[in-house]
C-alpha cells in the first residue's frame, strides 16, 4: 500500500475528521449534502478495494515493469489485465507516483471539490465504459484518477489499440481469443516485414479474410460481409466513403434487427453490432472518421429509452444515421466549399494530391461558379489514385495537368496554391493523410506556395503522434512490384532474404508546412485542432 | 591505300557512335552508363588524334571541337562526351605549351595574374608544328583512359570512411558509383540500405536487388515515403548525371525533394560523382525541358515527365570523387584544373 498511492488517500488519512462530521451530521438528523453521501460511498469502496489491491499488487508491479510505455499514463490499464476486473478498476485507479503521498495529503481541502467532481464525471465514464464498451478494440478512454490540479479537462488516458502491438505475443494471444469467442477468423500476417514496422499487420490482398467464412455466415450479417470484402480490396477507399459506407450497411443490420425476447435494445444491439466492427478491423484497419462514426452510433443505441416499442427506436435509430450522415459529410462539404472558393482566385494554378472527395467537389463547386483556374493533379505509385482524380476534373471540363510525385520540384515554380485533403487531424495539429502529402507540403514550403487543407470537423480525432511510424498501416507489399513498363525486377523478391518492400499507406504533416485548415466551423489554423475538439466535447 | 583507308574507317566510326549516342538517349538502343559513354568517347578521340590529318595544335583542336559538337548536338542531355573533349583540348594545351618550353607553373599562375596585367585574351595561336605533339598526346589520352578505368573502384575505396555500422542509408534510382561504394563497405560493416524506386522507370528495384544479392539488408519504398521514412535515415547517399559549375546538381527526378528532406531532417546529403561527371555548364533557366518522355496522353490532359532535377548546392553536404572528398564550394576551383577557360563554349 505504501507504493500505490492514490489522491484519494488523503480521504482514508482525513476519513477519521469527515467521518465525525458526517456521523454528526446524521445525529443532528440534517440531510447529507450530496458530496458528503459521495464521499461516504468513496470510503466504502476504497476500503473494499484496498483488501483486492493487497493481492493482486504483485501481479501488477510485475506487468508495470513490463510496460514502461503506459507507465507514463496516469491510469495504466495493462492489456493482460483480464477483461473481468475492468468494471471495478474503472473507477479510480492506481497513480504510480510514490512521492506525491504527502502533498496530496498536504493540500486536500483545497482540492476536494474539484476532485470530487472529476470523480463523478470518471465514474460516469466508467459506467458508459464498462456498458458499451467491453472487449472494444478501438482505443478506449480508461478513466483514472486525475492527479492533475484542478482543471475541468478529463484525464484522457487511451489504452493502447491492439494494431499497433503486433510484436507483443500477449495481445496477439488475447485478440485470439476474443475473435474466437466472437466466431470470427484471424487474419494472419503476409510476407516479410521492415524491421522498423514489425509493430503493424501487413496482410495481403490474395488472402482476404471472406474466404475463411462459411457460407452462409451465422454470425456476420450478409451487408458487413460484404463491406469487409470492399474493404480489404480497396474497392471502397477514401475516408468519406469508407465511412458511409459503414453507416448504410449498420442501417441495412439494424432494419434486419428484432430483439430477442428478455433483452434490452439499446444494450442487445450494441453488443450485436461488436463481431461485426471486429470483423470489419480485421479486414482493414478502421479509419478515425470510421472510429467517430462508430463512436456516435453507440451512444445513440444506448440513449435509446428502454420503454421505446422497437419499431419507433428502429426508425429513431435510422433518422440518426441519415441525419449524421447528412450534416457531417454533405452540409460540411457545402460549407468547406463555400469557403475555400473565396480562397480560389481568377488565373490560379491548384496543385492536387491523389483522389479526396472534398477537394474534388471544391474544385468541381469552383468551376461552376465560373472561376478560372487549371489544376495540376500528381500521382503516386502504387495506387495510382490521381488518375481517378483527374478523370473526374477532366468530365467536369477543368483543364487538367498531371505528373507523378517525384516531379513536384519541377512544376512547382507555376503553382499558386496547393490543396490537399485529410484523414484525419490529430490532436497535435498534425495532419494525417495519404503518403506523400507530407512531402507536397514540404516542397511547397521550400517554394512559399501556400498549403490548404480540406477536412471535416468529424474527422478530429484525439490522439497525437509526431512521426509516421508509430501508428500507420502497411499494404500489401506485392503491389510494388508491377511497374509501368512491364518489367517485373522484385517479382521474386520473397526469395531473397534480405529484401523488403515497403507500402505505406499514410503519413504526418507537421502543422508548420499547412498555412490554412479549411473546415466546416470556418478557417483555422493547424494548432486550432484542440479547441475545436475541447468545444465539441463540451457539447456533447 | 593506307590514307584514304584510315578516314573513312574513322568517319564510319565517328559515325557508329554518333548513332549509338542518339539511340541511346531515345531509350531505344542499349541504355550505357556514364562511365562506357566517357570511355568510348576518349578512345574514340585518341582514333581521331592518331588518324587525322593534322599538323599543328591548333588543327587538331579545330578537328576536336568540330565532331564535339556534333556529338553534343546528337544527345544533348549526355553531358560527360561535352566533358571528355574539353579535359582533351586542355590535354592538348597543356602539351603544346610544355613542348612549347614554358613551364607550367607560369600557365597556372595565369589566372590571377595575368587577369591585372594583360586583361586580354591570351594570342596563342597554336600554330607551330611539334613533331613530338601527336605521341605526347596520345600518351596524355591513355594516362585519362586509365584514369576514367579506375574512377569507380577509387571512390568505392573511400566507402569505409564514411559509413559506420548500423546505419540506415537512403538512395534513390539506380547508380552504378553508389552501388559498388556500398558493396565497398558492406564487406565490413553491416548496415541496412533504403531505396526509393523513382517511377516511372523504377530503377531503383534494379538497385535493390542487386545490392540484396550482395548481402546488404534492402527496403523498397515508393517516391512518396520518402519524407515520411527520412527521420530514421542517417545519411543519403545518391548519384547523379552530373555535377554543374556551381556545385549543384543534375541528378534523376526526384532527388531534389529528396535533398530537401534531408536537409530538413538534418541529414548529411552525400554525392558520389567522378571527375568526369564535372560539367562547366551553369544551370539554365530552360534546363529541364530538353529532355522528356511523354507517358500516354490523353486528349485533353498535359502529361508532364521530366528526367532530370536540378539540386541547389546548399542542400549537399559533400562530394566523393576519385580524388577525394570535397565539398560544394570548392567545385569551381576544381574545375579550373580540369577545363580551360576557353573551352566553356565549344
Amino acid at each position: 500500500t505504501d507504493v500505490i498511492i492514490e489522491s484519494s488517500v488523503g480521504y482514508f488519512t482525513e476519513g477519521p475528521e469527515r467521518k465525525d462530521d458526517i456521523v454528526k451530521a446524521k445525529q443532528e438528523g440534517k440531510e447529507l449534502t450530496k458530496e458528503e453521501k459521495q464521499r461516504l460511498r468513496k470510503e466504502k469502496k476504497q476500503q473494499k478495494k484496498s483488501k483486492e489491491k493487497k493481492d493482486d499488487k504483485p501481479s501488477r508491479d510485475s506487468e508495470k515493469e513490463k510496460k514502461p510505455a503506459s507507465a507514463a499514463s496516469p491510469a495504466p490499464q495493462t492489456p493482460t489485465q483480464p477483461p473481468a476486473q475492468k468494471a471495478p478498476s474503472a473507477a479510480p485507479a492506481p497513480v504510480p507516483v510514490p512521492a506525491s503521498e504527502t502533498p496530496s495529503a498536504a493540500d486536500k481541502p483545497a482540492k476536494s471539490k474539484a476532485e470530487l467532481k472529476a470523480e463523478r464525471r470518471a465514474r460516469q465514464e466508467a459506467e458508459r465504459a464498462s456498458k458499451g464498451k467491453k472487449g472494444d478494440v478501438g482505443p478506449q478512454a480508461a478513466p483514472g484518477k486525475p492527479k492533475a490540479p484542478p482543471s475541468e479537462l478529463q484525464p484522457v488516458v487511451k489504452r493502447l489499440p491492439e494494431h499497433v502491438q503486433v510484436d507483443n505475443p500477449e495481445v496477439l494471444k488475447k485478440l485470439a481469443k476474443k475473435l474466437e469467442r466472437q466466431q470470427i477468423p484471424l487474419r494472419s500476417d503476409y510476407g516479410y516485414k521492415v524491421s522498423l514496422f514489425s509493430h503493424l499487420h501487413q496482410y495481403s490482398r490474395k488472402a482476404p479474410l471472406t474466404q475463411q467464412l462459411g457460407i452462409p455466415s451465422t454470425v456476420i450479417h450478409p451487408a458487413i460481409v460484404r463491406l469487409g470484402l470492399q474493404y480489404s480490396q480497396g474497392i471502397v477507399a477514401g475516408s468519406n466513403a469508407r465511412s458511409v459506407a459503414l453507416l448504410h450497411a449498420f442501417k441495412q443490420v439494424i432494419r434486419d434487427y428484432t430483439t430477442p425476447p428478455n433483452e434490452e435494445l439499446s444494450r442487445d444491439l450494441v453488443n450485436r453490432l461488436k463481431p461485426y466492427i471486429s470483423f470489419l478491423n480485421q479486414c482493414r484497419p478502421l479509419s478515425a472518421s470510421m472510429g467517430n462514426a462508430i463512436k456516435y452510433i453507440k451512444k445513440e443505441i444506448s440513449n435509446i429509452p428502454s420503454q421505446c416499442k422497437e419499431e419507433e427506436a428502429k426508425r429513431k435509430l435510422l433518422n440518426c444515421i441519415d441525419c449524421y450522415i447528412n450534416e457531417k459529410i454533405v452540409l460540411a462539404a457545402k460549407a468547406i466549399a463555400k469557403y475555400s472558393i473565396e480562397k480560389i482566385s481568377d488565373g490560379d494554378v491548384i496543385l492536387v494530391y491523389g483522389c479526396s472527395s472534398l477537394v474534388n467537389h471544391i474544385l468541381c463547386e469552383a468551376f461552376e461558379k465560373n472561376r478560372k483556374f487549371r489544376v495540376i493533379v500528381v500521382d503516386s505509385r502504387p495506387r495510382l489514385e490521381g488518375r481517378e482524380a483527374l478523370r473526374r476534373l477532366v468530365q467536369k471540363g477543368i483543364n487538367c495537368t498531371y505528373v507523378l510525385i517525384s516531379a513536384v520540384s519541377y512544376i512547382l515554380p507555376e503553382v499558386s496554391k496547393v490543396f490537399l485533403g485529410a484523414h484525419a487531424l490529430l490532436a497535435n495539429g498534425y495532419v494525417m493523410s495519404r503518403v506523400g502529402t507530407s512531402q507536397i507540403a514540404l516542397v511547397a514550403k521550400a517554394f512559399n506556395v501556400p498549403v490548404l487543407v480540406c477536412c471535416e470537423t468529424y474527422k478530429f480525432c484525439e490522439r497525437v503522434q509526431t512521426d509516421s511510424f508509430v501508428s500507420n498501416e502497411l499494404d500489401d507489399p506485392d503491389d510494388l512490384i508491377v511497374t509501368r513498363t512491364g518489367t517485373t525486377q522484385l517479382e521474386h523478391w520473397q526469395e531473397v532474404p534480405s529484401l523488403g518492400l515497403l507500402n505505406l499507406v499514410y503519413d504526418v504533416t507537421p502543422p508548420d508546412f499547412v498555412d490554412l485548415v479549411i473546415t466546416d466551423l470556418g478557417m483555422i489554423p493547424c494548432t486550432s485542432v484542440p479547441v475545436v475538439l475541447r468545444v465539441k466535447n463540451v457539447d456533447q | 591505300m593506307p590514307g584514304p583507308d584510315k578516314e573513312t574507317d574513322l568517319t564510319e566510326r565517328i559515325e557508329a557512335f554518333l548513332f549509338d549516342l542518339n539511340r541511346g538517349g531515345s531509350g531505344a538502343g542499349p541504355l550505357r552508363g556514364s562511365a562506357e559513354t566517357a570511355r568510348e568517347t576518349t578512345a574514340l578521340l585518341r582514333r581521331i588524334t592518331a588518324q587525322a590529318r593534322w599538323s599543328s595544335a591548333g588543327d587538331l583542336m579545330e578537328i576536336i571541337r568540330n565532331e564535339g559538337r556534333r556529338m553534343t548536338a546528337a544527345q544533348p542531355s549526355e553531358t560527360t562526351v561535352g566533358n571528355m573533349i574539353r579535359r582533351v583540348l586542355k590535354i592538348i594545351r597543356e602539351e603544346y605549351a610544355r613542348s612549347r618550353g614554358s613551364s607550367e607553373e607560369a600557365d597556372q599562375q595565369e589566372s590571377l595574374h595575368k587577369l591585372l596585367t594583360s586583361g586580354g585574351v591570351s594570342d596563342e595561336n597554336f600554330r607551330q608544328p611539334f613533331a613530338a605533339l601527336k605521341p605526347n598526346v596520345i600518351e596524355a589520352i591513355n594516362e585519362l583512359l586509365t584514369e576514367l578505368e579506375g574512377t569507380t573502384d577509387n571512390i568505392a575505396m573511400q566507402a569505409l570512411e564514411h559509413i559506420h555500422s548500423n546505419e540506415v542509408i537512403m538512395t534513390i534510382g539506380r547508380s552504378r558509383t553508389v552501388e559498388a561504394f556500398l558493396k565497398d563497405a558492406a564487406r565490413k560493416r553491416k548496415f541496412h540500405v533504403i531505396v526509393a524506386e523513382c517511377a516511372p522507370f523504377c530503377q531503383g528495384h534494379e538497385m535493390a536487388t542487386s545490392l540484396s544479392k550482395a548481402g546488404i539488408e534492402t527496403t523498397v519504398i515508393t517516391d512518396a515515403a520518402i519524407f515520411a521514412v527520412m527521420s530514421r535515415v542517417n545519411k543519403v547517399i545518391i548519384g547523379t548525371q552530373t555535377v554543374l559549375a556551381n556545385g549543384g546538381l543534375r541528378a534523376v527526378n526526384g532527388t531534389h525533394t529528396l535533398a530537401l528532406a534531408a536537409k530538413h531532417h538534418s541529414t548529411p546529403l552525400i554525392v558520389c560523382a567522378p571527375m568526369f561527371k564535372l560539367s562547366p555548364q551553369v544551370r539554365r533557366l530552360s534546363f529541364l525541358s530538353d529532355f522528356y518522355r511523354y507517358c500516354e496522353i490523353l486528349s485533353k490532359v498535359n502529361v508532364h515527365c521530366p528526367v532530370f532535377d536540378y539540386v541547389p548546392p546548399e542542400l549537399i553536404t559533400l562530394f566523393i570523387s576519385n580524388i577525394g572528398g570535397h565539398a560544394p564550394s570548392y567545385i569551381y576551383r576544381l574545375m579550373s584544373e580540369l577545363y580551360h577557360p576557353e573551352d566553356h563554349e565549344l
